[in-house]
């Protein structure tokens, strides 16, 4: 019997794959995702050239005779030793004795030559410098400025010694921060992922119904069967889509586009993380999938779908924030509630799986989850039959677990 | 005509006889409800194998229930069947073939993959299926469309892509809802004929009708259902031979002993005398009128036909709703004819 089941599964499976795949809009389903990424990767570039047009502050220099030089020459001397961001000096007037320069004055003024960002002018002399500037950035400069006067004002040429270096791979609590950035990471991609393709589940139902032939599907095969073939046909579309978006992204990366972040190796190594991260991904599919196409099949127009889309576009975001939520939290109950609740644990699991390097709750958790995909498909099934197909008893909870045939008459 | 309403029928179903082996179809006391509307109220039929059995009553009677509920696709709230032998009909669902009163295939399929998909959901492998597909549309002179979509082709021509994809598996059993309703008088005619030619097969073919002389044309059985209810089920035959032949009878003379022998509540026009032929026979009417010296000028006595047999058995409200019935798909036919 569980032979023919799956038979049935996978003839609807088939079908329903192959009439995404082959269909025109599947086009536009491959390239949908990639448009964003398109525009955010114009939108990057683009904003980074402004940037880097637009925020090059100098810091203009009005000292007496040539301490504006010796100034711009320690800044050179130390730019490269120090951290965080040093900006460029120029020097804007050499001051005969007596005379003044009105900083303020500079600064207000559209552009000065030669210093077209001028965000700061240091006036006074080395022993007694004078920012000029906005609150922020005297606040920012403030300490580099006393340090590089006070080398510029230094007799003699300094030499700096070589610091040997003893770099230590991590270290413990930055290996937590790294791994929980990497758990994060993976479940902010199955959450993106399930987001954009478990919803199209919803509407599965609709054209069976819409075309009649629901009432044919209903006499062959069981109806558990048609909704696990609909559920793992758009789960083999969804990897078809996510090889494709894979590939090109793959490409985009051969052709030198600048990587994502390299994120902290997880607990359970890259492989296995990945292998894992694949198997939970199916695994909320089939559970959010199973969950949507019960939903979506009481709704008998494609009107209706889209009133349901919304509740269930929130649903998922629960389930994410909920999943986050306990990744902050390890080894509380809230963690374990997350594991345990059935659409939460594929998130929950796969956090697991970059901050704990045992295995065997992976294999519990897929079969444990697995075993909810089956429930929900059974119930699904039911109260479809029940409520769309109209079948089962008129009245009566117990009815839903019962066989088929009443033997009264008998 | 003496008019007995179902209420009072009690008979037992002449295939009540038949072992429950040599039935393709058993089924009793169905009951179904729909939010408090009893749709179908202990139905009881008995199909046998090999048989063609049709479910008459009007719209709204409960054929379409009981289909659904002996395909499987509905359960019973209280009651029995049994189909090909086995009380589960999804279990022998591969060796049945349905086709629902509302027609529907998916429209961006080929002809010959839809029958294909039809066969795969009865357990054909695809290779097969596909192989069948052709040789069927080849058959029956539709072979250009096997490459066309379902939205390409006429509703009369995708309709009958779906019967074909009824029987492509070759099933034991074929159920058809309506079979009839939206063919034209053409087509209605070829589905007789194919109908016909499954039973000498030895499919058995249960289906649904308002239409009295498609089950009477066709089937060897019959169960008559109004209001729920399965007032008779059984041969055809069974049906008619529940009403007295009818008398017509053209006499010379007009009165004198002879009138004794015929029953009160005859009509008279002219000559004629129209009655129910009484219990005792024709024998004993044809000497007593002709010792009462009737001057007998012409006598035929005829079988009462199903439609009589229905209202007998129906009651005429029932009766009406099967005209209206069959009033309103004709109506529809033609609606969709001009349309097109």
């Amino acid at each position: 019997m569980l032979r023919h089941h799956l038979a049935a599964a996978w003839v609807i499976a088939r079908r329903d794959f192959c009439a995404v795949i082959f269909s025109k809009t599947f086009i536009f389903f491959l390239i949908g995702p990639l448009f964003p990424v398109f525009i955010g990767a114009m939108a990057a570039a683009v904003g980074s050239q402004v940037s880097r047009d637009i925020d090059r502050p100098v810091v203009g220099i009005a000292m007496p005779a040539h301490q504006g030089d010796l100034l711009v020459a320690a800044r050179a001397g130390l730019a490269p030793r120090m951290a965080g961001f040093v900006p460029e000096y120029t020097v804007l007037a050499r001051l005969a004795p007596g005379e003044t320069f009105d900083a303020r004055t500079v600064l207000a003024s559209k552009g000065v030559k030669g210093a077209p960002q001028l965000a700061a002018v240091v006036t006074g002399t080395l022993d007694k410098p004078v920012l000029t500037a906005t609150s922020e950035r005297v606040d920012q400069w403030r300490g580099q400025l006393a340090l590089i006067a006070a080398e510029a004002g230094a007799p003699g040429p300094r030499t700096y010694p070589d610091v040997i270096e003893d770099k230590i791979a991590t270290t413990a609590a930055k290996q937590h921060v790294d791994l929980a950035v990497t758990a994060q990471a993976g479940q902010v991609l199955l959450f993106l992922l399930t987001m954009l393709l478990a919803g199209m589940v919803l509407s599965n139902l609709v054209e069976e119904k819409a075309n009649k032939i629901i009432e044919v599907l209903a006499a062959s095969i069981p109806m558990d069967a048609l909704f696990l073939g609909k559920l793992f046909a758009m789960l083999a579309v969804s990897l078809v889509g996510i090889a494709v978006w894979g590939s090109v992204y793959g490409l985009l990366m051969l052709a030198g586009m600048k990587s994502i972040p390299l994120l902290a190796t997880p607990s359970v190594g890259w492989p296995m993380f990945c292998l894992l991260g694949f198997l939970y991904f199916a695994m909320a599919y089939l559970l959010l999938g199973s969950l949507f196409l019960s939903i979506g099949g009481m709704a008998t127009t494609v009107r209706e779908v889209q009133t349901l889309s919304m509740p269930v576009t929130m649903m998922q975001l629960m389930v994410f924030f909920f999943a986050s939520y306990a990744l902050a939290r390890p080894g509380t109950w809230i963690e374990t509630a997350s594991q345990v609740f059935p659409v939460s644990s594929p998130f929950a699991m796969l956090a697991q799986a970059a901050q704990s390097p045992v295995l065997w709750p992976h294999l519990v958790a897929l079969v444990y989850q697995a075993v909810w995909v089956g429930v929900i498909i059974r119930v699904g099934a039911q109260l479809f039959r029940r409520t769309v197909m109209k079948s089962g008893p008129a009245r009566g909870r117990r009815g839903w677990f019962r066989r088929p045939v009443a033997a009264t008459a008998r | 005509m003496k008019i007995e309403p179902f209420a009072s029928f009690t008979g037992t179903p002449v295939s009540d006889n038949v072992p429950s082996a040599e039935l393709a179809i058993e089924a009793r006391g169905l009951v179904k409800r729909f939010d408090g509307f009893t749709a179908v109220d202990g139905v009881d039929i008995s199909v046998p194998r090999g048989s063609i059995y049709g479910i008459l009553g009007p719209n709204g009677a409960g054929k379409t229930t009981t289909l659904r509920m002996l395909l499987g696709i509905i359960d019973p709230d209280s009651g029995y069947r049994r189909v090909l032998g086995h009380e589960r009909p999804t279990e022998v669902a591969r060796r049945i073939g349905y086709l629902p009163e509302e027609r529907g295939l998916y429209p961006a399929m080929k002809a010959s993959e839809a029958i294909a998909f039809l066969a795969a959901l009865r357990g054909v492998p695809l290779k097969e299926g596909r192989r069948r597909g052709r040789d069927l549309l080849e058959q029956h002179g539709l072979g250009y469309a096997a490459d066309r979509q379902i939205r390409q082709l006429s509703k009369g021509m995708a309709q009958q892509v779906q019967l074909l994809g009824t029987l492509v598996h070759e099933p034991d059993l074929v159920v058809f809802d309506e079979p009839f309703s939206g063919l034209d008088a053409l087509n209605q005619g070829k589905l007789e004929r194919m109908i016909r030619s499954l039973a000498e097969r030895g499919t058995t073919v249960i289906f649904s009708t308002h239409v009295i002389a498609h089950a009477e044309r066709l089937c060897d059985q019959i169960a008559i259902i109004a209001g729920g209810k399965v007032p008779f089920a059984g041969p055809v035959d069974a049906a008619r031979d529940r009403l007295r032949p009818q008398v017509r009878l053209e006499t010379r003379a007009q009165d004198g002993p002879w009138r004794a022998a015929i029953p009160a509540d005859a009509r008279h026009e002219g000559r004629f005398w129209f009655f129910t032929l009484p219990e005792s026979g024709v024998e004993p009417l044809l000497r007593a009128l002709i010792e009462g010296d009737a001057g007998i000028l012409s006598l035929s006595i005829e079988r009462p036909g199903l439609h009589d047999a229905f209202v007998s058995i129906a009651g005429e409200a029932a009766a009406r709703a099967l005209e209206e019935s069959a009033q309103e798909a004709a109506e529809r036919a033609t609606e969709k004819k001009g349309r097109r």
